[in-house]
């Protein structure tokens, strides 16, 4: 009992921190809290995911196999509990001056953290399905955390009732593999599904829970709430969604697959292709016509979704490993460009319209080419490290032998480039409009920065995420 | 200087760099101190780049000067020069100090136009040294980059259509390539441009979507090599993007994109597609050879009907590069010979075009043909160089543009002689639109009043053209300093393109059905 509580330590302490600072903030000063408890979680989780980072060697069960720490969900908890700490950070300043920093804001998404790490870690459907929920309902209150805003409301709403089918259709899926494998633990549905003796309840429950966790990563055709939560979201909280609930989501498709369905890839493996190319040209063509910068971003995500799918769909070790470093660099590309899109603001007002960015070159040339890096990081230009995820989940394509979908997804990465450079051109080539002012937020400008500098600096280092991601991968693919 | 390489293909950049971070102000006295930062990297590079020039030998055909290091991902930084790519370099670090003298004008976000120059050379120089196929290709898509800003905020009235038409263009026709690159380094494992030169990808003909694929993987690769190079280069019927870019482009970016940029693609070809895929190439050879006479007739034809001088110039450009492509897949020694000679004289010559007519825009701010005429009685210094550009143009025994042509179509034509021939007539109306071209604008009365007023070249306008009227001069009259450094590299190549074509041992469709027919009993 004592060894599997130590190996759910991290989340443990997390839990009673929220717990503790629940209570404490309900019988004291409450909101006036807010700041304090935005830093002290994000101080926390950064801890964890060092502590997390630097620990921690080979696999262990814990739970009867309900829970696994593997270098897989090691590498995954990082890269969740450092997105979310940078993200929690970078939007403080923004909802205190508007008023939405509550003190539930924090612990919400502390909250939702440990149902990420759950669901990353989780070896059996059970723990999947608790994280998975624990998660989501904490992004359903944090979407519509404007409670007196509209189209916030709408989000929340709107996240909650299509999030609520898919987590139904998640559990029916479940149940069917329960039923046709009659175990709901990992270890022993990949010994019952066989490469070739799949039954059809079996394959049903697959694409059952594909559907659900297809949902969670708003890949098409399960991606219409995505646009308008992005959009009605407050922008910190929208960065939030772009980035750690992505992660985890596609960390624990890439278990429930390999680990459970590891020896039937033939059986899974079209459909995620299906779903990867469906989201690359979405994406790619539907965010053309989009004005709003948050939902452009929205349809960038769905088409990054796509292109990380890519990597699952070779069903390959190198694939994990791709679609584990594409991940890596994408929430550090979204973190990069949403603090940009945070810095930005008219008489107080944030602004989303990407017309306002008219000649913004001229009046902030430094701003300017950090953005410019980053959009071309996000189309997969090289020398920037948007580049290199994309080369890696296409060498993953064509070494599973799916040259197809590799060329499928460099024809919707020209398609995509389009609307980055859309922006480019307002901000470089347009003409004189109303000035949209920049928020000198020093932490803002520090993350937009760092997001900018990783993706040149990227080309010469890595940063060891690329032996993590194989270590991580080795473990995962049997 | 083990790392001479390296050291010329980041003085630019480096310089860039300390114009972004520590030049501040706009004023004229910032201008001017990023106009000399620039022109002294510049300078300093070519300099620099003297010394691999000097080291080079020629008789070796290996890589020289070869630097490798590992790299992220598992991928090499190793660059080095060979007799193919070592004149390209130089004519790289040669046409960049000019091009900066050329913009000497600009006014509006000096210090950025520099900065976006000089990232450009150094992305250039990397794609002509790169040896490691994913390195190459970040060279040759990131120099995408500065050319989309420098067409989009330097350029023109149409600006902004012209830019994103280069940009996608260009941008899905290297994707095609990256989808290549991935399956030679899955097949071949490894990325080793050295070692994929010598690697034998599988030319076992397959059937695709009910398509018979001759030539199989090999012809698969050479395609999408092709798709990216083609657009580069550019050859008909994809060039679309050139003229709309060269026109709006500021003159400087016309120099560059017209004397270097378009080199790429030929230089792609003769680095990738002819050595690598030999077999593909020689399936596509015919095809190609007729797209190139094509180009030449057809683009020489457009270019007589331009209004526009730098549109003329850019068809004209396009003609040009279809004697390129046909010496290349003429794949025989003069063939290969006389396509870099050409990409080289083309390189002089075009740049010296479009600075000709960057010498009246800037005083005339119009290119239209009919706005002017008569030139020659104000401008007798202008009317000298450019008669001689024209004359280079034209392929003038005695100027560089002689020899290119002559050669290329020399190798075409033991290649393939009715290419030869139409391609022959190209030549013809090449002196029709050029000439044609010079009547209009210099000579005639100077009847326009607007013109009456204008004044002949500065000194810093003649000294820009002084080194190139001397480049086109000494390979038109002593072509050996060009054919000694490339043709012992090139016969190489040619001999090992034509012993993998033989030994593969079907030259035809009919061949290969035979060998089948064996094979099945």
């Amino acid at each position: 009992m004592q060894a599997d509580l130590s190996v759910i330590l991290p989340e443990i302490i997390l839990a009673i921190y929220v717990m503790a600072a629940l209570i404490g903030a309900v019988y004291t000063a409450k909101d006036k809290l807010a700041p304090l408890l935005v830093w002290a979680t994000a101080a926390l989780m950064v801890v964890l995911g060092v502590w997390i980072g630097t620990s921690g060697e080979g696999a262990t069960e814990a739970f009867g196999g309900m829970i696994v720490d593997d270098a897989f969900s090691r590498f995954a908890k990082v890269t969740i509990l450092l997105s979310a700490a940078a993200v929690m950070v970078m939007g403080q300043d923004y909802m205190s001056k508007r008023g939405m920093l509550r003190f539930e804001y924090p612990l919400l998404v502390a909250l939702s953290v440990i149902g990420m790490m759950v669901m990353v870690s989780a070896g059996d459907l059970m723990a999947l399905y608790m994280g998975l929920e624990l998660q989501s309902l904490a992004l359903y209150v944090v979407a519509a955390l404007r409670r007196d805003s509209i189209k916030s409301t709408e989000a929340g709403l709107k996240y909650f009732v299509l999030g609520a089918l898919s987590s139904g259709l998640l559990l029916y899926g479940a149940s069917l593999v329960y039923g046709f494998a009659g175990t709901t633990k990992f270890a022993g549905i990949i010994e019952v599904a066989q490469h070739g003796e799949v039954s059809i309840g079996l394959l049903f429950g697959i694409v059952f829970l594909i559907s659900g966790m297809g949902f969670k990563v708003s890949a098409v055709p399960f991606h219409m709430w995505t646009p308008d939560v992005y959009e009605g979201a407050p922008t910190p909280v929208t960065a939030f969604f772009a980035s750690a609930p992505k992660v985890a989501a596609m960390g624990l498709f890439a278990r429930v697959l390999h680990d459970a369905f590891g020896h039937a890839v033939a059986d899974w493996s079209q459909v995620v292709a299906l779903l990867s190319v469906l989201s690359m040209f979405l994406g790619a063509v539907a965010a053309i016509g989009q004005t709003d910068i948050k939902r452009l971003m929205a349809y960038s995500s769905i088409a990054h979704m796509g292109y990380a799918l890519i990597g699952l769909a070779a069903g390959t070790e190198l694939g994990v490993q791709a679609l584990l470093i594409y991940m890596t660099i994408y929430v550090a590309m979204n973190i990069g460009t949403f603090a940009f899109i945070m810095m930005l603001h008219r008489d107080g007002k944030p602004v989303t319209d990407i017309r306002a960015l008219n000649q913004y070159a001229k009046r902030e040339p430094g701003r300017a080419l950090g953005m410019l890096i980053l959009l071309f990081s996000l189309s997969g230009v090289p020398p920037m490290l948007g580049f290199f995820g994309k080369f890696f989940v296409l060498r993953a394509a064509v070494e599973a032998g799916m040259s197809w979908l590799a060329v499928a997804g460099v024809i919707a990465s020209v398609i995509g480039a389009y609307y980055y450079l859309r922006i480019v051109f307002f901000m470089y080539f347009g003409s004189d409009s109303e000035d949209v002012e920049t928020h000198r937020s020093p932490v803002l400008l520090a993350f937009f920065s760092a997001g900018a500098a990783v993706m040149l600096i990227g080309v010469v280092t890595t940063f060891g995420v690329e032996g993590a991601a194989a270590a991580a991968a080795a473990m995962l693919v049997h | 200087m083990d790392n001479i390489l390296s050291i010329v293909t980041f003085i630019p950049a480096l310089a860039a760099a300390f114009m972004a971070v520590l030049m501040r102000g706009d004023d004229a006295a910032a201008r001017r101190n990023a106009k000399i930062i620039a022109l002294f990297a510049t300078s300093a590079t070519f300099l620099v780049s003297l010394f691999i020039y000097a080291g080079f030998d020629p008789a070796n055909t290996g890589f020289q000067f070869v630097e490798e290091r590992a790299w992220i991902f598992g991928l090499k930084y190793k660059m080095g020069v060979d007799g193919i790519s070592v004149l390209f370099v130089l004519l790289t670090t040669f046409v960049m100090p000019l091009t900066i003298l050329a913009s000497w004008n600009v006014t509006t976000r000096v210090k950025e136009y520099m900065i976006a120059f000089l990232l450009l050379e150094t992305l250039m120089l990397g794609v002509f040294m790169a040896l490691d196929l994913v390195l190459f290709y970040l060279f040759f898509e990131a120099g995408l980059i500065p050319m989309f800003l420098i067409i989009g905020i330097w350029g023109g009235k149409d600006r902004i259509y012209a830019s994103f038409k280069f940009f996608l263009y260009t941008f899905f026709g290297s994707v095609l390539m990256l989808v290549a690159m991935v399956t030679m380094y899955m097949e071949a494992d490894t990325t080793d441009i050295v070692a994929l030169l010598t690697y034998n990808f599988s030319y076992a003909s397959f059937d695709l979507l009910g398509i018979h694929v001759l030539g199989g993987l090999q012809t698969m690769l050479f395609l999408a090599f092709f798709a990216s190079f083609a657009v580069k280069m550019p050859m008909w019927p994809v060039h679309t993007w050139l003229p709309d870019a060269h026109v709006q482009a500021p003159t400087a970016g016309s120099v560059v994109l017209a004397a270097i940029l378009l080199k790429m693609g030929g230089y792609g070809f003769l680095r990738f597609s002819l050595p690598m895929f030999p077999v593909g190439s020689e399936v596509m050879s015919d095809l190609i050879l007729w797209m190139s006479a094509i180009a030449i007739v057809y683009t020489s034809l457009v270019a007589m009907v331009q209004e526009d001088m730098k549109k003329l110039i850019a068809y004209s450009s396009v003609a040009h590069m279809g004697f390129v492509t046909m010496g290349i897949f003429a794949a025989n020694q003069q063939g290969v010979d006389g396509a870099i000679f050409q990409m080289l004289s083309h390189g002089f010559i075009s740049a010296a075009l479009f600075l000709c007519v960057g010498v009246i825009y800037d005083r005339m701010h119009t290119r239209d043909i009919d706005a002017y005429g008569g030139l020659v009685i104000r401008m007798p210094a202008y009317a000298l160089v450019f008669m001689f550009f024209t004359m280079g143009n034209v392929g003038l025994p005695g100027t560089s543009g002689f020899i290119g042509e002559f050669l290329t179509l020399m190798g075409t034509f033991q290649a393939n002689t009715w290419v030869a021939f139409v391609a022959t007539s190209g030549v013809i109306f090449s002196a029709g639109y050029a000439l044609w071209l010079y009547r209009r604008v210099v000579f005639g009365d100077l009847i326009k009043e607007s013109l009456k007023t204008i004044q002949d070249m500065t000194p810093r306008e003649k000294w820009i053209f002084a080194p190139l009227v001397a480049m086109t001069l000494l390979l038109g009259i002593y072509p050996v300093v060009v054919t000694d450094v490339i043709g012992p590299s090139t016969e190489a190549l040619v001999t090992s393109v034509n012993t993998a074509v033989a030994e593969a041992g079907f030259l035809t469709e009919a061949a290969e059905v035979e060998v089948a027919a064996t094979n099945s009993h």
